[in-house]
C-alpha cells in the first residue's frame, strides 16, 4: 500500500498544465506572426522545440533524472518559444539552436534545472546571441519584399545569401538611427512618418503581434496563471519613463504607445517578467520587479546601444530579486499593524 | 611622491589606532570557541571521547589537539555540525553509531554498593548505601559509565524505545520516477 | 449584524458532504470490546483509578485529571477492567499508548448521575465538573474546555465564538448535531457565556448548512437568548478557530498569543453540547457523534462510543471491497488509522474510508517553480514555498524566521500546489525535529549543570577533607599516641572489604544459577529432567528451581 500524506484531497492542478496555458496564450501572436510572414514562422518554432527537447533530454541523461516527467512538463517548449518569438523571425537556424540549447544546456540545467535557474533562459539567450551576432539579431523581415514561403525558409536554412532587401532594421532601431544621423534636426514626427515602417503605432505589422500577445497575456491574467502585479507594473514603468521624456521633449522621443507596442515590451511584460522561477514572488516585490524591469528597458531602448532594452533589464532585476524579496515579505495574520 | 607617502603612513596610523582601540574595547574574557563547541557536544559527560568530560574535549578541539570525531554520542550530525563550526573537513566518526540508550539496574541483583553512583556523571542514578538503586531515565545520557564499575554486572544499557510524545513526522521522501507516472 | 471579515486564501475543495448529511445521527451497538486510551486531551496523561479485574459502571472515571490542564476519562460502558495496558493509538505513528482494556458486561449500567443546574453553581464549581466530565474540545484539538473557560485577567472577553464552521470535506457530525440538538448546544453555549462574560456571543455556521444554520437560530429563540446565529462563507479553512474568530470579529491571533488576551475565544458545538450533558445531566464524555464515510456503501452520523475499535464499526459503515486505509479527521488535516484495532477518541470526528479512486496515490513531487499559490492559499499569509526550500534542506533556523510555528498545518498549500510537493509534510517533519531538538537541548543543558554541580561538590569535599587532615596532622604533631588510631581504621575497613566481597560472591553465584536456568549448562541430573519434561516446560520450571538452589549455596 502506499504510503500518502495528508491533505488526501488535491487540486486537478500541474506544472504541465501551467506551460500548456502558457503555450496557449502565445498562440495568438504566433498567429499573426503567421499572417505576416507566412507559415515560415512555423518553420522556426519547431527547429527551437526539437533543440529544446534534445537539450533537456541530454541533459536529464547526464544529471541522471528520469525524462518522462519533466520532458512532459512542457517548460523546455515554452522556452523554446519564447526565444522564437524573441528572436528576429528570420533568423538563420543555427543561431535558434545555439540560443536554444544555450538557454536548456547553461541557463537552466547547469543551475540545477526547473526551478532554481536564477536567470529566465529565454532571455540569457537573447543577451547571448545579441552580443555575440548583433548583426544578424538586428535584422528583421521587410514586409513588403514580397518573398514567398520558399525564399523565406531559404534564408532561415542559410542557402540564400542574407539580402537587405528581405531584412531590415526592426522600428525601434529605425527610429534611434534617425534621430542619431539627424542629430537633432530630424524630429519624431518625422522620423516616424514613414507608414510603411512604422504603421499606425509602432511599426507596422510588429504591432499587430505586440497586441497578439497582449490578447494572450490578459487571457492568462483573467484565468490566473499569471498574477496582475508584474505585468501591469511592468507596463507601468514603460510609460512612465518614455511618458516623462516625451512630455519633456515631445520631439526628441517617442511617445508612451510607441515603446508598449514595439520591441519585446508585450512579451516581456505578459510571458518574460511573469516567469515565477526568476520573478520575485512577495506581492510588493512583484509590483518593484516589474516596474523596474519596464523603466529599466525603457531606459536602455532609448539611451543603450542595443536595439531593446527588455532583456537586459530582466535579467539585471532577475539578479536582485533574492534581496527584493528579503526585504518585501509580508506581514503574516496576526502581525499587521 | 612625499604626500603619497605621508597619506599612506597617516592611513596606517589611524587604522593601526582604530584596530587597536577595538581588540580593547571588545576584548572577549575566555575563548569564545570553546563554549560554542561545548553547546555542539551532547553533554553526556561520558569520557568516550579520551577526555574527562565534554568541556575539556571541547577545549582540546579549540586548541587544535584533538579530531572532531571522537564523540559517539554526537553522532555524524555532531561531527558535520563542529566541521561547520571549525572550517574543517567532515570526518566519519571513528566509532559506529549506536542509538539512544539508558542504563537500566536489575534490581534483583543490586546490592547497593554505591559505586555506579559514584561513576554517575550527571547524578542520574539514586540510591544510597545498602539500599536498592535505579535510573532516573529521564536524567540519563546513555553514558555507560556506570556498567563497568558494578561488581555484581546489574546494570545494563538498553535502547531507548520511541514514544507518541516525542514520536516525529518523518522526512517526506518521494522518488521522481517515470513508472509512478502512468498511476 | 456587524459585517463579515476575511481571511487570506483558503481553498474551495469538493465538500463531498451530502452523502452523510441527511441520515440522522444513530447509536453505534455495543462492541464486544473497548480499547479506552487514558490520554485523550492536550495536556498531562490521566491517572488510571482502576485496576485489572476491576468491575466498572458506565460513566465511572477510569483516568483522572492529573494537573489543571488534564481531562479525565470515563467508562463507555459497565464491564470488567482486563488490563491496563500499552495498547496501539489512534494516532499516525502506529505507537501504543496506554489504554484501559474493558469487556463490556452487556448490562450498560450507569454510576448515579448528579445533575446540577448550572445557574446556581460557583464558576470554579463549573470548570471541575467539566474537568472530571471529561469535556474538551470536540473539533479534533481535544484542548480541555474547563481550561478554555477561565477568563483572561488582563482584559474583558468580547466575543464568544462558537464554531459550527464544519469547513472540513466529507464531515457532518456537526451539521447533523446542529440540525437534531440544536437546543442543547444552545444550553450548552449558555454554560460557556456564563462562566467567561462575553459582550457578545457568536455562532459561526458554514452557509451550506442551512437547515443546521435554521435550527440553530430557532434553538436560540426559543430559549430566549441573545446569541447571534451567522452564516458563514463556505471556504476551507472557515472553521479553523483563528479563522473564525478573525471572521465574526476581525481579530488576528498571532501564533504566540492565546486567543482570550486578544478579547475572544472558541468552543465547538459539539464540546457546547457534551459540556450541557455534563453540568445539566451530570453525564461525562464518554462517546461522541462520528460521521463514517467515503468509500462505503451507508455514509451516515452514528454515536459512537469511545474506545470503540475500528474493526467493530466498519459493519455499520459497510466499507467497499477496494478499500485500502481509513482516515480518522477530514481529508484534508485527518490522517490514515495504523491499525484496525485503534479506538475512537474524543478527537475522531470523521472517519473517512479511501480507496485508491477515491485518494489516488500522490504524484510525482516536481521541483518547486515559485509559483506563489501556496502563498495565495495560505490563511496565515505566510511563504509556504520559502518554508519549504528550508525544511527540505533541513536549514531550521531559517524555518523560524519564516514563522514556521504560525503554519496551522491546513494542508491549503499542499491542495493547490501544481508541483504536488507535500508541503504540510515537510512542516510537520520540520516543526517534529525542532521540538525534538529543544528537548534534546534542555536535556544536554540539565546533564551539564548536574555535571557541573557535582565536580564542585568533589572539588568542595576534596578540600574540606585535605583541611580536615591538615588539623589532624596538626593535633598529631603534638603527642606520638597514633598506633591504636591507625589500626582502627584498618580494621574496620578490611571488615568492609570482607563483606563486599562476600557481597559479590553471593550476587555472582545468584546471578549465575539465573542464567543456568535460562541459558543452559545444566548438569547431569538436570539433563535427566530435560530429557524427561517437554523442553518448552522445562525452562519455566526450571529456572525457580535453579535460583533457589543457588541461594542456599551462597548462604
Amino acid at each position: 500500500m502506499d504510503f500518502i500524506t495528508p491533505p488526501y484531497l488535491t487540486q486537478d492542478i500541474s506544472i504541465r498544465r501551467i506551460m500548456w496555458r502558457v503555450l496557449a496564450a502565445l498562440l495568438p501572436g504566433i498567429a499573426v506572426c503567421l499572417w505576416l510572414l507566412g507559415p515560415v514562422i512555423l518553420a522556426q518554432l519547431a527547429i527551437a522545440t526539437l533543440t529544446a527537447l534534445a537539450a533537456e533530454g541530454l541533459m536529464l541523461r547526464l544529471r541522471g533524472r528520469p525524462l518522462a516527467p519533466f520532458l512532459g512538463d512542457g517548460s523546455a517548449v515554452v522556452t523554446a518559444w519564447l526565444i522564437t518569438l524573441a528572436f528576429p523571425p528570420l533568423a538563420p537556424w543555427w543561431l535558434t539552436v545555439v540560443g536554444v540549447a544555450f538557454a536548456i544546456v547553461v541557463a537552466k540545467h547547469l543551475y540545477g534545472g526547473l526551478g532554481q535557474n536564477p536567470f529566465n533562459p529565454a532571455m540569457i539567450a537573447f543577451a547571448v546571441c545579441i552580443v555575440s551576432f548583433p548583426a544578424l539579431m538586428s535584422q528583421w523581415p521587410a514586409l513588403d519584399a514580397g518573398a514567398g514561403f520558399g525564399e523565406r525558409l531559404a534564408l532561415i536554412l542559410g542557402q540564400a545569401p542574407r539580402l537587405d532587401a528581405l531584412t531590415g532594421a526592426t522600428p525601434l532601431d529605425a527610429l534611434k538611427t534617425a534621430l542619431r544621423l539627424g542629430e537633432g534636426q530630424v524630429g519624431v514626427a518625422a522620423a516616424t512618418a514613414d507608414r510603411a515602417v512604422f504603421g499606425h503605432i509602432a511599426g507596422r505589422g510588429w504591432e499587430w503581434v505586440a497586441a497578439g500577445h497582449l490578447v494572450g497575456g490578459l487571457w492568462l491574467m483573467w484565468r490566473g496563471t499569471i498574477g496582475w502585479r508584474v505585468p501591469i507594473a511592468f507596463l507601468g514603468g514603460m510609460t512612465m519613463v518614455s511618458g516623462a521624456l516625451w512630455l519633456w521633449q515631445p520631439d526628441g522621443f517617442a511617445n508612451p504607445l510607441f515603446h508598449l507596442f514595439s520591441g519585446g515590451t508585450m512579451l516581456g511584460a505578459f510571458f518574460i517578467a511573469t516567469d515565477p522561477v526568476t520573478g520575485c514572488t512577495t506581492p510588493r516585490g512583484q509590483l518593484i520587479f516589474g516596474f523596474s524591469a519596464g523603466a529599466l528597458a525603457c531606459l536602455i531602448r532609448i539611451f543603450g546601444g542595443y536595439p531593446d532594452g527588455v532583456a537586459f533589464a530582466v535579467l539585471l532585476l532577475n539578479l536582485c530579486v533574492p534581496i527584493i524579496d528579503l526585504y518585501t515579505q509580508p506581514p503574516i495574520f496576526g502581525m499587521k499593524k | 611622491m612625499l604626500t603619497a607617502i605621508l597619506i599612506m603612513a597617516l592611513g596606517a596610523v589611524i587604522l593601526g589606532a582604530a584596530l587597536g582601540y577595538a581588540s580593547i574595547r571588545f576584548r572577549v574574557e575566555g575563548n569564545p570557541l570553546v563554549e560554542k563547541i561545548e553547546a555542539i557536544l551532547p553533554q553526556t559527560q561520558c569520557g568516550q571521547c579520551g577526555y574527562p568530560g565534554c568541556k575539556p574535549y571541547a577545549k582540546a578541539i579549540a586548541e587544535g589537539e584533538a579530531e572532531i570525531n571522537r564523540c559517539p554520542p554526537g553522532g555524524q550530525e555532531g561531527v558535520v555540525k563542529l566541521a561547520d563550526l571549525l572550517g574543517r573537513e567532515v570526518e566519519p566518526l571513528d566509532v559506529e553509531e549506536r542509538p539512544r540508550q539508558v542504563a537500566f539496574i536489575d534490581e534483583r541483583s543490586c546490592i547497593g554498593c554505591t559505586l555506579c553512583l559514584q561513576a554517575c556523571p550527571v547524578e542520574a542514578i539514586i540510591g544510597a548505601a545498602k539500599q536498592m538503586h535505579t535510573v532516573a531515565a529521564a536524567l540519563c545520557t546513555g553514558c555507560e559509565l556506570c556498567v563497568t564499575p558494578c561488581p555484581v554486572e546489574c546494570i545494563r544499557m538498553e535502547p531507548v524505545r520511541e514514544k507518541i510524545d516525542g514520536w516525529k513526522w518523518k522526512y517526506p521522501v518521494f522518488e521522481i520516477t517515470p513508472s509512478k507516472r502512468a498511476a | 449584524m456587524s459585517a463579515l471579515f476575511q481571511f487570506n486564501g483558503g481553498v474551495k475543495p469538493a465538500t463531498h458532504k451530502a452523502r452523510s448529511a441527511q441520515t440522522p445521527i444513530d447509536t453505534a451497538p455495543l462492541p464486544t470490546l473497548l480499547v479506552v486510551p487514558l490520554h485523550q486531551s492536550i495536556g498531562s496523561q490521566p491517572r488510571p483509578l482502576v485496576r485489572a479485574g476491576e468491575h466498572v459502571k458506565k460513566g465511572q472515571r477510569i483516568g483522572a485529571a492529573d494537573k489543571w490542564l488534564s481531562s479525565a476519562v470515563h467508562a463507555p460502558t459497565s464491564g470488567k477492567v482486563l488490563a491496563v495496558e500499552e495498547r496501539v493509538a489512534a494516532h499516525p505513528s502506529g505507537l501504543s499508548a496506554l489504554s484501559i482494556v474493558i469487556a463490556p458486561d452487556g448490562k450498560d449500567e450507569w454510576i448515579e448521575l448528579e445533575p446540577f443546574d448550572p445557574a446556581t453553581l460557583p464558576p470554579e464549581r463549573v470548570r471541575e465538573i467539566l474537568r472530571d466530565a471529561g469535556v474538551v474540545g470536540l473539533g479534533g484539538a481535544v484542548f480541555p474546555s474547563h481550561v478554555k473557560t477561565e477568563a483572561a485577567k488582563t482584559r474583558a472577553l468580547e466575543a464568544l465564538v462558537i464554531n459550527g464552521a464544519e469547513c472540513e470535506p466529507f464531515m457532518t457530525c456537526d451539521d447533523r448535531l446542529m440540525r437534531e440538538r440544536a437546543e442543547g448546544i444552545a444550553r450548552g453555549v449558555a454554560i460557556f457565556r456564563d462562566l467567561l462574560r462575553p459582550r457578545r456571543v457568536l455562532v459561526g455556521i458554514e452557509d451550506n448548512k442551512p437547515e443546521a444554520i435554521a435550527a440553530m437560530l430557532s434553538a436560540v429563540e426559543a430559549i430566549g437568548e441573545d446569541f447571534t446565529v451567522v452564516p458563514v462563507p463556505t471556504r476551507y479553512p472557515a472553521g479553523g478557530a483563528k479563522q473564525l474568530i478573525r471572521v465574526l470579529t476581525g481579530k488576528e491571533i498571532p501564533a504566540d498569543r492565546r486567543s482570550p488576551e486578544m478579547g475572544a475565544q472558541c468552543f465547538n458545538v459539539a464540546t457546547a453540547y457534551t459540556a450541557w450533558r455534563a453540568v445539566a445531566f451530570g453525564e461525562p464524555v464518554i462517546s461522541r457523534i462520528v460521521t463514517l464515510t467515503g468509500n462505503v456503501e451507508r455514509a451516515g452520523n452514528w454515536e459512537i462510543r469511545l474506545g470503540t475499535p475500528l474493526r467493530e464499526i466498519l459493519p455499520l459503515m459497510r466499507p467497499k471491497a477496494d478499500t485500502n486505509r481509513y482516515i480518522m479527521g477530514g481529508p484534508m488535516m485527518g490522517f490514515e488509522l495504523p491499525s484496525l484495532e485503534a479506538p475512537i477518541v474524543k478527537a475522531s470526528n470523521c472517519i473517512i474510508a479511501g480507496s485508491p479512486s477515491l485518494f489516488p496515490p500522490p504524484a510525482p513531487e516536481m521541483p518547486c517553480i515559485r509559483c506563489g499559490a501556496c502563498a495565495r492559499a495560505c490563511p496565515h499569509e505566510l511563504q509556504p514555498f520559502e518554508l519549504y526550500w528550508f525544511a527540505r534542506a533541513r536549514n531550521f533556523g531559517k524555518t523560524q524566521e519564516y514563522k514556521l510555528f504560525d503554519c496551522i498545518e491546513c494542508g491549503g498549500c499542499s491542495y493547490v500546489c501544481p508541483a504536488r510537493i507535500p508541503l504540510v509534510q515537510y512542516f510537520r517533519f520540520a516543526k517534529s525535529e525542532i521540538w525534538s531538538r529543544e528537548r534534546d537541548k534542555a536535556s544536554a543543558d540539565a546533564a551539564k549543570a548536574r555535571f557541573e554541580r557535582r565536580q564542585a561538590r568533589e572539588a568542595r569535599e576534596r578540600a574540606e577533607k585535605a583541611e580536615r587532615l591538615a588539623k589532624a596532622s596538626e593535633r598529631k604533631a603534638a603527642p606520638a599516641s597514633t598506633a591504636p588510631n591507625d589500626a582502627a581504621p584498618d580494621e574496620t575497613e578490611a571488615a568492609r572489604k570482607a563483606a563486599i566481597a562476600a557481597a559479590i560472591e553471593r550476587a555472582r553465584v545468584q546471578r549465575e544459577g539465573v542464567q543456568a536456568g535460562n541459558t543452559g549448562d545444566p548438569d547431569a541430573t538436570r539433563r535427566e529432567e530435560v530429557a524427561g519434561a517437554g523442553i518448552g516446560q522445562c525452562r519455566a520450571v526450571d529456572a525457580p528451581d535453579a535460583g533457589q538452589d543457588s541461594r542456599r549455596e551462597g548462604q
